[in-house]
């Protein structure tokens, strides 16, 4: 499986409350929260990110409370892949959970700018920068989180059980 | 080799000998929490799972405390869903609008978590309940919806720091301050995917709602859960809140810490954390002046009874600045009754402020405290991220009890001092 898209760049500490603010969770339907997603660090984000963009990420992106309406924001709004230098852990957790795909790579979180073309393998974890030509080689997932998303997200892993 | 107090707790629930950080487990679960904004989302998930019912209607807490009282028809939808839910699924630990609090608040108020439990609850900070030497730790609704099917979550078990606590706190000063103090020295990051272990002599002398506003923020520090030993406070409070039997797990003499600090407790000063993150600390004399439009006393993190009681003794004959809006808002209804019986209530009306009922409200920017463009608040809550409180070109100032209301009077950034307390 692979991703294609932009990059949309953003820096360290990308906190749940600026992807996607309190004021919007009283309507959890996918599509409302898109057209809410990074407003508060990014405005015009929700209407410039196209099918298959890419979010690259200093540390610690996803920090602050456990609303699973983040990742699922992020995914309703086309985006493919989240690329970070590291991610925070409920993020990670629910990411996996819902299926957006994540990858923490410090090179590759340093060496993409906003608005390069980057391509995504998921199989090898493998980051190319077209617009530099620079690659680099994400963390794969530990199998045990490999068989979820195999699965299909926790809940079908949970009924095969 | 040896474990830590986490690794001890999870060792137990998935029924081995001993883990070892990094190492993948199913651990069986003794409360499974969500409020009124992931519960319907981890209710949407369970139906999609091929299961009738939840694994226990006794372990599952069902708290809507985040927009309580509803504050618009959306969220009056989200807290009908929960309802609607809690009844047809028998939910013992359900809490309707007027005896319902802020979940972190209330569930070890009502005696649901005691030492040695392992708790996950769809709000990041369900690590509060480390306070109580129990393991607990946020998760997302999905993890809630398969911990209310099958009684059981994953986790990767968890390498920790250990902070030594010394000496005895100095009057005003909290564990707020600690807790500010040690995020601001490790960064928002420092303890990421790690358990934050706080042992110690100095543990002693904290209050039981010193340490809850200790574990309460170790997600502020990315940490997964933040737990203290068990000692007799601990008990005492058990004791008086739960008929539950309780374990008390103490770390192995040869328990490996990635990380060691030592934490002097009589010198920390009182802290607030300036915009936008909470690393971003400094201590009460070295702020120049700066000026505030609202004043928010309460959350999960401290909307406690020594909170509430510490916020009064600096408003007692005193009031509130012209032109500053002070809102306080206790924890929970018997917090809130307790209050009415001491006295305290008075002295805050009395004083110029706002009470609310038990709510997250302004917290998260839901509702009752929204912050205009421009505007600037001191806060007892727990996040002063960009636009948690309202406009995203509001300011949130993080900061104990003593503080937030000694800034309310002076109508700036203030310690108790400042009013020669
Ligand atoms: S008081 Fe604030 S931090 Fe605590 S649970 Fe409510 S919204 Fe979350």
């Amino acid at each position: 499986m692979k991703a294609e898209g932009k990059v949309f760049k953003f820096g360290d500490n990308v906190d749940t409350d600026v992807i996607i603010p309190a004021r919007y969770l009283n309507d959890p339907d996918p599509k409302a929260l898109a057209s809410h997603c990074m407003e508060d660090i990014d405005k015009e984000f929700a209407s410039k990110v196209s099918e298959g963009d890419i979010i690259v990420a200093d540390k610690n992106f996803g920090c602050g409370s456990s609303r699973e309406h983040a990742p699922i924001s992020i995914k309703a709004c086309g985006v493919s892949c989240v690329i970070a230098d590291t991610f925070a852990r409920i993020f990670y957790r629910n990411a996996i959970n819902i299926g957006l795909p994540i990858i923490e790579c410090p090179e590759a979180a340093a060496g993409i700018s906003d608005g390069d073309e980057v391509e995504v393998d998921f199989d090898t974890g493998v980051i190319v920068n077209k617009t530099t030509g620079a690659e680099f080689k994400g963390q794969p997932f530990p199998e045990f989180m490999q068989n979820i998303i195999t699965k299909g997200g926790l809940v079908n892993y949970i009924n095969e059980k | 080799m040896g474990m830590t107090m986490t690794q001890k707790i999870l060792a137990k629930h998935a029924g081995l000998d001993s883990v070892e950080a990094g190492q993948l487990i199913e651990a069986n679960l003794d409360l499974v929490l969500a409020n009124d904004i992931t519960g319907p989302v981890a209710i949407g998930e369970m139906e999609k799972m091929d299961v009738d019912c939840v694994f226990c209607e006794d372990k599952i807490a069902l708290v809507p405390d985040h927009y309580t009282p509803n504050k618009d028809i959306k969220s009056a939808e989200l807290y009908k869903c929960v309802k609607d839910f809690a009844k047809a699924n028998d939910i013992t630990n359900y809490f309707e609008t007027g005896r319902v609090g802020i979940e972190h608040a209330l569930l070890p108020e009502k005696g649901l978590v005691v030492a040695g439990d392992v708790v996950i609850g769809a709000d990041s900070h369900t690590c509060t309940y480390g306070a109580l030497g129990a393991f607990s730790t946020g998760v997302g609704s999905t993890d809630m919806a398969a911990g209310m099917a099958t009684g059981q979550a994953w986790f990767k078990v968890p390498s920790a720091i250990k902070f030594n606590l010394i000496g005895k706190l100095n009057p005003w000063v909290s564990g707020k301050d600690v807790i500010l103090h040690i995020i601001g020295m490790i960064g928002v990051d420092g303890a990421l995917y790690q358990s934050m272990e706080f042992v110690g002599e100095g543990v002693h002398s904290l209050t039981m709602d010193d340490r809850f506003a200790m574990a309460n923020m170790a997600i502020e520090a990315g940490g997964k859960n933040g737990i203290f030993v068990v000692d007799d406070k601990t008990i005492e409070y058990m004791e008086e809140h739960s008929d539950k039997e309780y374990t008390v797990f103490e770390p192995d003499e040869d328990a490996e810490y990635v990380e060691e600090y030592t934490i002097d407790l009589s010198k920390v000063k009182s802290t607030v954390s300036f915009p936008h993150l909470p690393e971003n600390t400094h201590t009460i004399d070295e702020i120049d002046d700066i000026k505030i439009d609202q004043v928010v006393i309460g959350s999960c993190t401290n909307g406690r009874i020594q909170d509430m009681r510490e916020a009064a003794k600096i408003f007692e004959g005193r009031k509130v600045a012209d032109g500053v809006r002070c809102i306080v808002f206790p924890a929970t209804q018997d917090i809130y009754l307790q209050c009415i019986e001491e006295g305290i209530m008075t002295t805050f009306i009395k004083a110029g402020c706002a009470v609310s009922t038990p709510t997250c409200g302004p917290c998260l920017g839901g509702h009752m405290g929204i912050l205009a463009k421009g505007e600037r608040a001191v806060a007892t809550t727990n996040r002063n991220f960009v636009g948690r409180m309202g406009d995203p070109e509001s300011e949130v100032y993080l900061s104990s009890p003593a503080v937030a209301a000694a800034s309310a009077i002076t109508g700036k950034i203030s310690g108790p001092a400042e009013l020669g307390l």
